[in-house]
């Protein structure tokens, strides 16, 4: 990916808010988790948004690991193992009891299975199918706006 | 003067020879001598006195002249890929054939690049230096050339190359048969060959009331006229590059001793020196260090490991990297060995991201520094040729050297260059002198471009080449409602740096498109479209 700052930003929250949003509602009933689909789709929707406010602080530590590398992009590997950082950081406030709105315990191979997935589809429609529908996006540095 | 092509302009290579180097190079800054034309008589069909000094023309003065006139709403000068890029945009965008014009001494858009690939050691199974989701004949660049060639070929190893380049893996460039083939493919679907005239463009001039004409010189014996004018309210301009210029010491050599052989540009036939090599010992001499530099190597190192020659390689840099480069630590380049590293002829955030972000918001000297900060040759760094360098080294068939040439001579059927080093005069003795610097020319050696510069009041950028907007419009050409648009090698220097690639081209097409829609010409891709359109794309169905 090329982006700027601003098209960072724009383009996790969109993905996480429309793709995110699609996934997490099929995989919901899916996870292993032995509590009511309302509450399940409450954890779950928790964590995306969770992923998406902490994103957007990411975006900004990205933006300033970019300004490294010559070419100022952001290679596709780069785009697929920050889930590794991000995923460690929102288990860990989940285990802290530290993102609000979660109910009850989400067990941890939920957890990696939602995030896993999420994050995956995200990445995927970055990479590609996205430049369908978005045709001036992949030039304006990923801003939709 | 004969300026009206025959059949045989037709042909790839005498086409694609004459279009792009030039053999006789006017002394640095000289401004080009237009012959004074003499003008046709009245009512013969071709130019007149009165047409050729007039900046601006009148319907009446091309009555006058006896030139017919075709009226079309949008004229694409060019036909090679920058204008089938913008075409198949406008095509895309719902606009249908009868309202556009390609004007173009090429039968297929393709035509001159697919000869300089050649030429340059880049055959069709070869990866020419593009990105994989560049692609020329999808607006989307979806499917990339990456995953399309893993569906073709029934293989992961593209995709796998994409998610680990350039960390682990070097950059995946598509073959070049396969960008061939897709433009092909891409042409037929939107109908280009309904849209092509062919003939040789002789000028574009404003037109009294707005709009411009532009006087196309037919194929001989095709039209009862030698001239034809289309008028049009849009023009579209994609000459590509003006033409390449030999290196001064090479071009007075070459003319002194009137040796086309033994001092060839790579960008013209030499396949001779390759079979030369193949025959006897040799000495070449390669001159520049950018991608050409890099391919021409790369074939006389395959040759010599393939066929066991004993090929001797000196290779000439002028400027000589030894190795990371750049004012500051987010600013530094890769280099080693004299070359500069670059995945691409641009820092690749010049297409869509932070540097084409800055680029469009910087003026003047501000932008020329910037440009001369990301410029300079380069070539990409493949971990096949750095072995194949290497054992060059190591074996002492291939060395390097810094310096620029003093004179080049005759002795005993060698041609010996006397380098100027940091370590004095050397005379490096060579079988063959292959320059691969790509120096290009001036754009007012463009003969459309001259006489756009002359009489319509458009200027040059910071980098002397047309100076356009955002959009792509050229400034000063405006007529009436009417406007000029140029992409290419020839808008090098504007508010975007990448224009003379695949993706450059397409980054043009899009404003252009856009700024066409805000006109009313057409209409903008919005959201639905572009997936109609897609979907019509991948089932090869016309736009």
């Amino acid at each position: 990916m090329l982006p700027t700052l601003g098209g960072r930003i724009q383009t996790r929250l969109f993905l996480l808010a429309v793709v995110g949003g699609i996934v997490t509602l099929i995989i919901g009933p899916l996870l292993p988790i032995s509590a009511p689909l309302s509450v399940v789709y409450q954890d779950t929707f928790v964590i995306l948004a969770a992923v998406a406010v902490l994103g957007t602080g990411w975006e900004f530590l990205y933006h300033f690991l970019m300004q490294w590398r010559w070419e100022k992009d952001w290679p596709t590997l780069f785009g697929l193992v920050t889930a590794i950082p991000e995923g460690v950081l929102v288990w860990l406030l989940l285990r802290a009891g530290a993102i609000p709105g979660i109910k009850g315990t989400v067990p941890t191979d939920a957890f990696v299975i939602d995030f896993a997935v999420v994050w995956l589809a995200v990445w995927l429609v970055a990479n590609g199918p996205m430049r369908v529908p978005f045709i001036r996006w992949r030039f304006h540095g990923g801003r939709l706006v | 003067m004969i300026d009206q092509p025959t059949a045989g302009a037709g042909d790839a290579g005498s086409q694609g020879q004459q279009e792009t180097v030039q053999r006789v190079r006017p002394a640095a800054n000289e401004a080009v001598v237009v012959t004074a034309e003499p003008g046709a008589a009245p009512g013969s069909g071709d130019l007149t006195d009165e047409l050729l000094r007039s900046d601006q023309w009148t319907d009446e003065m091309l009555r006058t002249a006896g030139i017919p006139v075709t009226d079309v709403p949008l004229v694409s000068v060019g036909g090679g890929i920058g204008s089938f890029v913008t075409v198949d945009y406008l095509r895309i965008a719902g606009v249908r054939t009868d309202r556009i014009a390609i004007l173009s001494n090429l039968d297929f858009p393709w035509q001159t690049y697919q000869y300089l690939t050649r030429v340059s050691q880049i055959p069709r199974p070869e990866r020419i230096r593009s990105d994989s989701a560049s692609r020329p004949d999808n607006i989307w660049g979806f499917p990339s050339y990456a995953l399309a060639e893993a569906i073709g070929d029934r293989t992961l190893a593209p995709l796998w190359q994409v998610l680990i380049e350039p960390i682990f893996a070097d950059y995946y460039t598509p073959k070049a048969g396969r960008v061939f083939a897709g433009l092909e493919r891409e042409a037929k679907r939107i109908e280009y060959s309904k849209m092509l005239v062919k003939g040789q463009v002789r000028m574009i001039r404003k037109r009294q009331g707005g709009g411009y004409f532009v006087i196309l010189t037919p194929m001989v014996g095709s039209t009862p006229t030698k001239r034809l004018a289309y008028r049009a309210e849009f023009i579209h301009l994609a000459v590509g590059y003006p033409g390449l210029r030999y290196l001064p010491e090479l071009q007075e050599f070459r003319t002194a001793h009137q040796d086309f052989h033994h001092v060839v540009s790579a960008y013209e036939e030499h396949e001779h020196v390759y079979e030369a090599a193949r025959t006897k010992h040799l000495v070449v001499m390669l001159r520049g260090g950018g991608i050409v530099a890099s391919r021409v190597l790369q074939r006389l190192m395959d040759d010599r490991a393939k066929h066991g020659l004993s090929t001797d390689i000196v290779h000439l840099f002028r400027t000589y990297i030894t190795t990371s480069h750049g004012p500051n630590a987010w600013n530094r380049r890769k280099g080693a060995h004299g070359f500069a590293y670059q995945g691409f002829n641009y820092p690749k955030s010049v297409w869509g991201g932070q540097l084409k972000s800055e680029m469009r918001r910087l003026e003047g000297d501000q932008r020329a520094a910037k440009y001369k900060l990301m410029g300079g040759t380069n070539t990409p760094f493949r971990r096949r040729w750095q072995s194949q360098m290497k054992q060059g080294r190591e074996a002492g068939w291939y060395r390097t050297m810094a310096g620029t040439v003093e004179e080049m001579r005759l002795d005993q059927g060698m041609i010996v260059s006397c380098v100027k080093t940091s370590a004095g005069l050397v005379e490096v003795p060579a079988d063959f002198v292959i320059d691969c610097t790509g120096l290009e020319a001036d754009i007012a050696e463009h003969r459309v471009l001259a006489d756009l510069l002359e009489h319509s009041g458009v200027g040059r950028n910071p980098l002397g080449r047309l100076d356009v907007e955002r959009t792509f419009e050229l400034r000063g050409a405006g007529s009436g409602p009417g406007v000029v648009y140029a992409s290419g090698a020839t808008t090098l220097g504007g508010y975007f740096p990448g224009v003379d690639t695949f993706l450059g081209l397409q980054v043009a097409a899009q404003e252009i498109a856009d700024d066409l829609a805000r006109r009313g010409f057409c209409r903008r891709i919005g959201t639905f479209r572009s997936i109609r359109q897609w979907l019509r794309w991948a089932r090869n169905k016309q736009p």
